[in-house]
Order: structure tokens, then C-alpha cells, then sequence
């Protein structure tokens, strides 16, 4: 089955990347832009199980590597 | 000095540190591989050196604290053991766990390579005894990744215990934005864990240790090691 993470700054960690693309739209004439904070998706194939084992499994896989939590926090997502 | 290095894939700098534990101790350190789950024997100091281990890919550091000779250094650690992480090393001390924080991407975003003045801020530890409390010393740096943040207990706790021991400063010693490069929380260019046995550092100490080089300004870091090692025994 089809899973997703994403991973994104803490609010208060400074985001030198999100400054950096805010400032990008803005000279690209991209208009209303408050803010812009980067993060990362992981697109993750599970071998099929209980919704809630591979729900688990995905927040093992976030609290190990995929996020670290001194400045990150995640969100897992079953797609089926 | 019983010295083991780290190889990691996508390291660069293990042979300049390789070359100066040799140079100090006279003793050629034990190049140990990432995949191996244990540290030779009588190693007193494992150091893990600067590059771009896994190519810097997920977060600096992060595959590498994962790896199975990093449980080997934590227990090693966990013992007392000296642990010195320069530049990715640092980093991977840090997604290891074994310090606390994280180095971000530098604040004005760009890779930083030249030399840095640093204060060191005490000389009661293995690593800094070489040197005189509020010397200021000449290192180069090389680096995209070193702005160091942590959250706000983190970093008063480390300021209260005095754990900072490198800060960024002007070459005489005084604290301003323009001289802290990379935008470092409270120019924090070095630390070391609350039983003061592993430091982590960004620049790199281990390029300046001879004159035909320009500077013998990091030398002091081993020789104290050196001295620090040779007491103990």
C-alpha cells in the first residue's frame, strides 16, 4: 500500500531556504506571498497490512530517520 | 595517543586528520570502517571527520549516526571515551544524539570556505588545554551547513554549564554578527556533552598545524589531546 510522510520545520526554527524562495516569488512579480516554509515529502510503498500496524510502522520510520525532531515535525498518512 | 577515524562514504577529510594525529602523536590512528560494529582495541579517542557523508543526502549526518559502527561510539562514549566530530562529524554527533541541537543550513545560505577566528572559551577540557581561556585562534572552515540552533533550554543550559567551548569572534576576540559567518545561535562554533568527552566543532583545526601551511593555530587541539592522553595512562 501507498504511504506518505512530510516533514516540516518547526514554527520558530528560523527557515533560511523559505526565506530565500519567499524573496524568489516576490522579484518574480508572484504577489501576496506571507511566507513560505520548506519541508519534504516521502512517498513510501508498505507491504499491505492493518491500517494501524503500518500507521506505526510510519511513525517508527519518522522518529528514526526520516525526521529530526529538534527541529522537525512530521505527519504520516495511510493512502491505501 | 590510540586514535580511530571514522569512514564514512562521502568523507573527504579523514586523510588531513589521519596525517595530524600522526604528526602529534607520532602514532599512525586506526582508519576504521562505517560498516564494522566494534573499535579496535585500547582506541582512546575516536574522531569522525569532516566531508559529506551519503552526499549530505536527507539531512547532514543523518545516515551516517544510523550506521553500525555509531553504536560502537556510543558506548565507547557512554564510557568516558574521547570523541572528537569536526565539521560533518559534528554534524553527525548531533543527528547521533550524542550532543544536542542541529546545524542548519548557514543563515545567509551560502558554503563558507575560509578562515574563521575563534575564542576558545575554556581550557579545563581534554580538547582545549592546549590553549589559554579567551585565545583567539586562526582555522580554516568549510562548510554550507553550521548555523547551530537548538531550542532556547537547550541553549541556556549549554551557556549555564559552560559546555560552549568555540565561539565565532573578530581576530581580537570580540563578539559580532559580521564575524559569526554563519549565523550560529549565540556564535556557538563548538560544544562539548555534560561529561565534557565529546567535542564537536565546525572549522577544522586539523589544516592548521603547520607552518609551511600559514598557521600552527589548530595544533594546540591535539597537543593538548596528546598531553591530556599521555596523563591518563
Amino acid at each position: 500500500m501507498k504511504a506518505q510522510v512530510t516533514v516540516t520545520l518547526k514554527s520558530g526554527i528560523l527557515d533560511p531556504q523559505g526565506k530565500a524562495i519567499e524573496g524568489a516569488l516576490k522579484s518574480l512579480g508572484v504577489e501576496g506571498v506571507e511566507g513560505v516554509r520548506q519541508g519534504k515529502i516521502f512517498d513510501l510503498e508498505i507491504a499491505d497490512g492493518d491500517r494501524a500496524e503500518v500507521e506505526a510502522k510510519l511513525k517508527e520510520a519518522a522518529e528514526k530517520l526520516l525526521a529530526n525532531t529538534v527541529i522537525e515535525n512530521y505527519h504520516v498518512k495511510v493512502i491505501g | 595517543m590510540n586514535a580511530a577515524v571514522i569512514i564514512f562514504p562521502g568523507i573527504n577529510r579523514e586523510r588531513d586528520m589521519a596525517r595530524t594525529l600522526k604528526l602529534v602523536s607520532g602514532r599512525e590512528p586506526a582508519m576504521v570502517w562505517h560498516a564494522n560494529t566494534a573499535l579496535p582495541a585500547r582506541t582512546d579517542i575516536v574522531v569522525l571527520p569532516g566531508g559529506f557523508s551519503y552526499g549530505d543526502y536527507l539531512r547532514c549526518g543523518a545516515i551516517a549516526a544510523r550506521e553500525p559502527i555509531m553504536a560502537a561510539v556510543r558506548a565507547f562514549a557512554a564510557k568516558g571515551g574521547l570523541v572528537l566530530g569536526v565539521c560533518n562529524g559534528f554534524q553527525i554527533l548531533c543527528e547521533a544524539g550524542l550532543l544536542p541541537g542541529v546545524l542548519m543550513r548557514n543563515a545567509r545560505l551560502k558554503f563558507i570556505c575560509r578562515d574563521v577566528y575563534l575564542r576558545v572559551e575554556r581550557s579545563d577540557t581534554p580538547f582545549t588545554r592546549g590553549y589559554n581561556a579567551g585565545q583567539v585562534i586562526c582555522v580554516p572552515t568549510a562548510h554550507g551547513e553550521g548555523n547551530y540552533v537548538a531550542d532556547a533550554d537547550t541553549v541556556a543550559r549549554l551557556e549555564g554549564d559552560g559546555r560552549v567551548v568555540l565561539r565565532y569572534t573578530s581576530p581580537d576576540g570580540t563578539l559580532a554578527p559580521d564575524w559569526n559567518f554563519n549565523g550560529a545561535t549565540n556564535a556557538i562554533a563548538g560544544i562539548v556533552n555534560q561529561r565534557g568527552n565529546v567535542l564537536g566543532m565546525m572549522p577544522h583545526p586539523e589544516n592548521h598545524v603547520e607552518a609551511a601551511l600559514g598557521s600552527t593555530d589548530g595544533r594546540g587541539l591535539f597537543t593538548g589531546l596528546e598531553e591530556h592522553l599521555s596523563q591518563a595512562a
